[in-house]
């Protein structure tokens, strides 16, 4: 709760210039639920293991596509420093 | 590997994740904060490939862990690495979609392997599987309208649509109390998904392109809520704060599209500007014979003599993908020692921050890149604005008119300075379906034509004039 009130402050303060990346960014930590999907496909249910190897790899695109995004997007904002 | 080993390491990753946050609080520090970010995730993936349930599953589970990860981690770089900078709003809807995709099948998963779930696991795999497949057939709409493939760009309306969208919310609300009721029967939380899926796509194709950031905000939204009722499902801390954190940016987010639109988030989501209301005032009475037509040459006399000139980016630039134009124009402009900046609207373009994304593509310093209230106060000082490809933003009839159906939104005040060049292909409204009385005003003069080729002829006549 504390971390979510933190987050709040936090990017209130993150300016317009920077919002495009701030949803890419945020798509790449959403992709947390790699996580669950990696316990899934651990799973000896066989239909979890599916549907778990599934969210593994759309999860995946959105983890390494997010956050390689984000870095393309963000080293051209820096460069013009 | 000890739980309280993973549980401390999962706490280190959601911090990583706040830092990286705060981190994009300016451009200087947000590449860092993009690869805290990175490492926390890299962190909180390997704890969890040493839980003891993954650890001690075997090799099979192993082997089809590494090749998913590898699938999508091929697939994610490439998509990352290849797409074109211009096409972000189609790859952020993308990424919406699999968030929301990836929580909602493993929801599901966790459901068909639950032998005797809890009622608080039931209740929050409905949650995710509601707001997972809403999320994903959203985004795909989204993504859809913003490429232009099946479904056209205006809101798509029909009559009994918000009826239909309630009953269909009622159904999925409906069919996720059987499943608390009866976990095992699988066909409900199947039948959960397809009609939040049908609702997903009947809640996004009333949107219309200008209204996209929200849309797109809101996915985003979205998808984070997503991953926090997965946390609940699988009892998950660092999935329940990081959800929650995502869903709070992409609120914020909505919210601050929503303000720079003055409309409010209902309104936009039932698209309604196209009735909205308020009088819309006749194209031929606003524009009768005042609109006046210019050529590049005098443009470039005008040009010529200024001391500050001011670029508005629209939508029509971007589709035009003239970035990199008019970025040539005004290094030619500030050699001649014109003082040059840009005025970025929040909501130009088809999602947040997409205008600043665009010139920050053509190499534009983002120091010139100037927000909205910062902007307005120096048009007065200013002796040419050049508005390339943008309409509804600088319509004054916004802050003049207060029957018109975008009253009282907040716009780049262009009409104010010196002298306003209208780079547009024609006098066609934008989104909102409303002349523009700026193109009739005494000091607005049209420069007709795509936007590069515009650009590319002011160039040249600028060049001419001062040789």
């Amino acid at each position: 709760m504390l971390a979510v009130f933190v987050g709040f402050e936090i990017i209130t303060k993150v300016p317009p210039l920077l919002h495009t990346p701030l949803m890419s960014g945020s798509n790449a930590i959403s992709g947390i639920t790699i996580i669950g999907a990696i316990l899934s496909v651990s799973s000896s249910n066989q239909t979890a293991m599916v549907l778990g190897f599934l969210a593994l790899v759309i999860a995946t695109i959105n983890v390494v596509g997010g956050f390689l995004v984000t870095h393309r997007m963000l080293d051209m904002f820096k460069k013009k420093d | 590997m000890s739980s309280t080993f993973i549980n401390l390491t999962y706490l280190v990753a959601s911090a990583l994740f706040i830092f990286g946050i705060r981190g994009l609080t300016h451009p200087r520090t947000a590449v860092r904060g993009n690869i805290l970010g990175a490492t926390g995730m890299l962190l909180a993936i390997i704890a969890t490939l040493l839980d003891q349930q993954v650890f001690g599953a075997g090799t099979q589970a192993l082997v089809w862990i590494f090749s998913g990860v590898i699938l999508g981690a091929t697939v994610g770089a490439t998509l990352a690495l290849r797409i074109e900078l211009t096409a972000m709003p189609e790859m952020v809807a993308l990424l919406n979609a699999f968030g929301g995709g990836a929580s909602a099948l493993v929801a599901g998963a966790v459901l068909v392997s639950d032998n005797d779930p809890s009622s608080q696991t039931t209740i929050a795999t409905v949650a995710s599987g509601i707001i997972g497949s809403v999320t994903f057939w959203g985004s795909v709409v989204a993504f859809d309208k913003l490429r232009g493939l099946l479904l056209p760009d205006q809101p798509v309306i029909f009559p009994g649509q918000q009826v239909l969208n309630g009953l269909l919310a009622i159904t999925a609300l409906g069919l996720g109390i059987m499943v608390v009721n009866e976990p095992a029967t699988l066909s409900f939380y199947v039948g959960v998904v397809v009609v939040a899926s049908l609702l997903g796509i009947l809640l996004t194709i009333p949107i219309g392109g200008a209204d996209m950031p929200v849309a797109i905000a809101l996915l985003n939204s979205y998808s984070g809520l997503a991953a926090a009722s997965t946390g609940f499902v699988l009892s998950n801390n660092i999935l329940i704060i990081t959800g929650s954190l995502v869903g709070a940016s992409g609120i914020i987010l909505t919210t601050i599209m929503c303000k720079a639109m003055n409309r409010s988030l209902l309104n936009v989501l039932v698209g309604a500007i196209a009735e909205g209301g308020g009088t819309k005032a006749d194209a031929d009475d606003v524009y009768a014979g005042r609109v006046k037509s210019t050529s590049a040459e005098e443009v470039a006399m005008l040009l010529d003599g200024a001391r500050r000139a001011v670029i508005v980016p629209g939508y029509g630039l971007a589709v035009s993908q003239a970035q990199h134009q008019v970025r040539d124009l005004a290094n030619l402009l500030e050699s001649q020692g014109v003082e040059v900046e840009y005025a970025i609207h929040p909501v130009a373009g088809r999602m947040p921050g997409h205008m600043n994304v665009l010139m920050a593509e053509a190499d534009v310093p983002y120091d010139k890149l100037r927000e909205m209230d910062d902007i307005n106060p120096t048009f007065e000082q200013t002796d040419v604005s050049i508005v390339i490809g943008a309409n509804d933003i600088v319509n004054p009839a916004a802050r003049n008119d207060p029957s018109s159906p975008i009253a009282g939104m907040p716009i780049l005040n262009v009409d104010q300075s010196r002298t306003v060049i209208v780079i547009k292909r024609s006098l066609s409204p934008g989104f909102a379906g409303i002349p523009n009385p700026l193109f009739a005003a005494d000091n607005a003069l049209m420069l007709f034509g795509d936007g590069k080729q515009a650009v590319l002829k002011l160039i040249t006549a600028v060049k001419e004039a001062s040789s």
